[in-house]
């Protein structure tokens, strides 16, 4: 058996910042490739039971990723990565921002920062996200939208076991 | 349903002002008198026991008062939805990371 990929996830609620490293078992050129090309990054991007569709990509300084997490239920959420500055295999920075279907930022809601970088740690690639929330405030109304959104789950799954008992 | 759905929407007005979030961050490092908590704001005592009064019945802090202080302390069941958001930010991320971990391997398929 192969020893475990590292994995870790910090929260810096003083800074406002998500730090989550993963190792992978891949070299640095495929693992570059996974994360910045549509077509690969739609296998991949959107979490369980989410898929990722893209609708249009241009990974490149100034360009944006616009594509929907889709919902078992075909519902789209729309995401936008805008590209601000990118070092072919090394890493790049974007902006992460809900958008709508057309493209445009929701700007209710927060925006975070992404600078990713891959190190080779051959033969595996280790790959590092900082996320940073422009400000506490937006970190917190990320964390109260999860929380509402936990609360209304937990009540409709309650609401659901209580009609199957009644 | 409805007390529920009540209790909800008085959490999020709670949380829904900067003073009343910056009160939050400053218990989030130990209890403190509503004295020390108001200082760095410039405003009258009455408004800001508003604040802590909404704050109390969401339910996010609790307060006693002995003798002429009254303290204030987070609750740290409301909190709890903290630290479950950031665990389900981190099962996120676990699982994009293992459908990267399957496209990766396809990928290394291929290219034998």
């Amino acid at each position: 058996m192969k020893p475990d990929l590292h994995f870790s996830f910090q929260a810096d609620m003083q800074s406002n910042r998500l730090t989550i490293r993963r190792e992978f078992d891949a070299s640095k050129d495929l693992v570059w490739d996974c994360y910045t090309k549509a077509e690969l990054l739609d296998q991949w991007f959107a979490p369980e039971p989410f898929t990722a569709k893209t609708k249009s990509m241009a990974f490149e300084e100034g360009g944006h990723w616009h594509f929907a997490m889709v919902d078992p239920d075909g519902n789209e959420h729309w995401v936008r990565f805008d590209y601000k500055s990118i070092t072919p295999k090394d890493g790049y920075r974007a902006q992460d921002a809900f958008s709508d279907a057309d493209g445009s930022i929701n700007r209710d809601m927060p925006v975070s920062i992404w600078d990713v970088t891959f190190e080779d740690a051959s033969p595996r690639t280790l790959v590092q996200i900082i996320s940073t929330y422009e400000t506490p405030e937006a970190l917190q109304q990320v964390i109260d939208m999860g929380m509402k959104e936990g609360m209304k789950a937990t009540l409709s799954s309650l609401d659901k076991l209580l009609a199957k008992l009644s | 349903m409805d007390k529920n759905g009540a209790e909800l929407d008085t959490i999020f007005l709670a949380f829904a002002d900067s003073t009343r979030r910056a009160v939050l961050r400053r218990l989030g490092d130990g209890p403190a008198s509503v004295s020390d908590l108001a200082a760095p704001f410039d405003m009258a005592l009455p408004p800001f026991m508003k604040h802590i009064r909404t704050l109390e019945n969401a339910g996010l802090i609790t307060t006693e008062k002995v003798g002429r202080v009254r303290t204030c302390e987070l609750n740290p069941e409301t909190y709890a939805a903290v630290e479950e958001w950031l665990k389900e930010q981190r099962q996120q991320w676990a699982s994009r990371y293992r459908k990267l971990d399957q496209l990766l391997k396809q990928l290394k398929e291929k290219d034998k």
